[in-house]
C-alpha cells in the first residue's frame, strides 16, 4: 500500500505489536483503530447511500479516515523491532487486539444511524486531534494536525445531518431520535483512560480524553437541541472496547474487512 | 504557523515541472505545492520529499511513482519520501496554479474565513469559472475527490467543483 514498503508477512495472525517501543503502540491503536473501523463502516455505504451527494460525502470521509490510519500504522510499524508493514497491522490482529470503541463498529441500520454515529464521533474526534497536536510526540503531533483539517469537514457534515435529520419530517426526526437514544450509551466509553492512555499522557505524548467529557456533552447536547431532538438521560453506558472486548459486530466487520489477505497472503495493491 | 519554505534544487525544478497532478492534470505538482524538498545526495541520487493534501489522497503513490519515473527518464535514481509536516494547505498553490484551476473549470480556494461562509452559502463569494458569476450554491461539501466540492452556478445552471480552502 505504501511508497517503497517491502513486505514481509506471516501466515499467522500477529500478536499484538506491544512488545518493543510498548506502550505507545498501544496508545496508538487505542486512536488509530477507531479510524480503522468507523473508515470500514463507512466504506460499506460506497454505492448504497441515500443520494449521491451524501454517498461521496460519506466515502470521501472514509477515505479521510483510512488515510490517518495509514500514518499512525506506518509509524507503529517503524517504531516495532520485528519486520511490519501497516497491512500486517490493518488485516491481521484478531479481534481482542483492536482497540476501538464500540461506537465505531455499530452497523449502518439506517442514514440516521450512520449519521448519529459519525456526529457523536466526530465531535470527540476533533477535540482529541486539537490536544493531539500537542503532543511531543513529532509524528503523532504531526497526523494530528493535518487531521483536524479533515475532521472538521466531517463535523460539520454530520452535524449538519443531525440537524436536518431531527428538525425535518416526523418520519425523518423519530428514526434519528431512535438512533440517538440507542447510540447514546456508547458515547461515554471515548473518554475512558485506560492505563495505557494514563501512561501516554505521563509522558507527555497522550491526551487526558476524560477532560474532554464536560465539553463534549455541552456541546453535542445543544445541537440536539437545535435538532429537536431529546437529550437521553440514560446513564448506563458500555463499554470495553478499548481492552479489546468488542460488540457481537466486530467479528463480522473483521472478516469482511481481512478476508482478502488472509487467503492471499501477502497480496498487495 | 504553517512554514511553507521548500528547498527544491534549481537543477531539479524543471523535470519537477514536468509531472503533472494525475487528478488535476494542468497542475503540475510544483503548482499544487506538495513537493516540499528535492535533493541532490552524495552518490548523485535523488531525494524526493512530497506532503498529502489529505491523508487518504490516493492520488499520492501515483505522483510518487510518476516522480520517479520522470527522474529515471533524465537519467537519474530518484527516491520519494512522504511526510506530514508542515500539514499542507491550500495556501501552497502557487499564483500560476490557481489560475489553471480557472481555467480548467475548477474554482480557486478562497482565503479561510470566507471559506465556511462560502460552503455554507451563508455568503456568496464563489465564482463560476464559467460565466464568473457569484450567484452560485453549493450543493455538497464533498465532491469527486477529497479536495474538492460540488457548486452549481444559478445563472449559467452549469454545475462546478470549488478546491476547498485548507489552512
Amino acid at each position: 500500500m505504501s511508497l517503497n514498503t517491502q513486505r514481509n508477512i506471516s501466515t499467522n495472525p500477529t500478536p499484538p505489536p506491544s512488545e518493543g517501543a510498548g506502550g505507545r503502540t498501544q496508545y496508538i491503536l487505542e486512536i488509530a483503530d477507531n479510524s480503522l473501523i468507523l473508515g470500514q463502516r463507512l466504506g460499506e455505504l460506497c454505492g448504497h447511500g441515500p443520494s449521491l451527494e451524501t454517498d461521496i460525502a460519506l466515502t470521501n470521509m472514509s477515505l479521510d479516515l483510512f488515510g490517518q490510519v495509514r500514518s499512525y500504522y506506518q509509524y507503529i510499524a517503524q517504531l516495532s523491532e520485528e519486520e511490519k508493514t501497516e497491512d500486517d497491522i490493518a488485516f491481521l490482529r484478531l479481534e481482542r487486539d483492536y482497540k476501538n470503541v464500540l461506537l465505531v463498529e455499530q452497523p449502518n441500520t439506517d442514514f440516521g444511524y450512520v449519521i448519529t454515529r459519525q456526529y457523536f464521533f466526530d465531535v470527540f474526534h476533533l477535540m482529541l486531534m486539537q490536544q493531539l497536536q500537542y503532543s511531543k510526540d513529532e509524528t503523532l503531533s504531526a497526523i494530528a494536525k493535518k487531521g483536524i483539517k479533515e475532521v472538521s469537514y466531517h463535523k460539520r457534515f454530520s452535524g449538519d445531518w443531525v440537524k436536518r435529520l431531527g428538525d425535518g419530517t416526523e418520519e425523518s426526526h423519530e428514526r434519528v431520535q431512535k438512533a440517538v437514544n440507542d447510540l447514546w450509551p456508547y458515547t461515554n466509553e471515548l473518554f475512558e483512560m485506560t492505563e495505557t492512555a494514563k501512561a501516554a499522557v505521563e509522558a507527555g505524548i497522550g491526551v487526558e480524553a476524560s477532560q474532554l467529557k464536560e465539553a463534549y456533552y455541552k456541546e453535542v447536547s445543544e445541537l440536539l437541541r437545535e435538532a429537536t431532538l431529546e437529550v437521553p438521560e440514560s446513564k448506563y453506558f458500555h463499554k470495553g472496547g478499548k481492552h479489546g472486548v468488542h460488540t457481537e459486530h466486530m467479528g463480522y466487520i473483521l472478516s469482511d474487512m481481512q478476508f482478502m489477505q488472509r487467503t492471499y497472503p501477502g497480496m498487495k495493491w | 504557523m504553517t512554514e511553507s519554505v521548500t528547498h527544491i534544487h534549481p537543477k531539479l525544478l524543471d523535470i519537477l515541472k514536468s509531472v503533472p497532478d494525475p487528478e488535476i492534470p494542468v497542475l503540475t505538482i510544483i503548482d499544487l505545492g506538495v513537493v516540499r524538498e528535492a535533493v541532490v545526495l552524495e552518490d548523485g541520487s535523488v531525494e524526493v520529499k512530497i506532503t498529502p493534501t489529505y491523508s487518504g489522497c490516493p492520488a499520492m503513490d501515483v505522483i510518487g511513482d510518476d516522480i520517479v519515473t520522470a527522474f529515471a527518464k533524465a537519467g537519474m535514481k530518484a527516491k520519494v519520501k512522504l511526510v506530514l509536516s508542515p500539514a499542507w494547505s491550500t495556501d501552497m498553490i502557487s499564483e500560476e496554479g490557481r489560475a489553471a484551476l480557472e481555467k480548467y473549470g475548477i474554482a480557486a480556494p478562497l482565503d479561510a474565513t470566507a471559506d465556511k461562509e462560502a460552503l455554507l452559502g451563508n455568503k456568496k463569494r464563489v465564482k463560476c469559472p464559467q460565466c464568473a458569476s457569484k450567484n452560485t450554491e453549493l450543493v455538497s461539501q464533498f465532491g469527486s475527490t477529497a479536495c474538492k466540492a460540488q457548486f452549481k452556478c444559478n445563472d449559467c445552471l452549469e454545475p462546478f467543483d470549488y478546491f476547498k480552502c485548507l489552512t
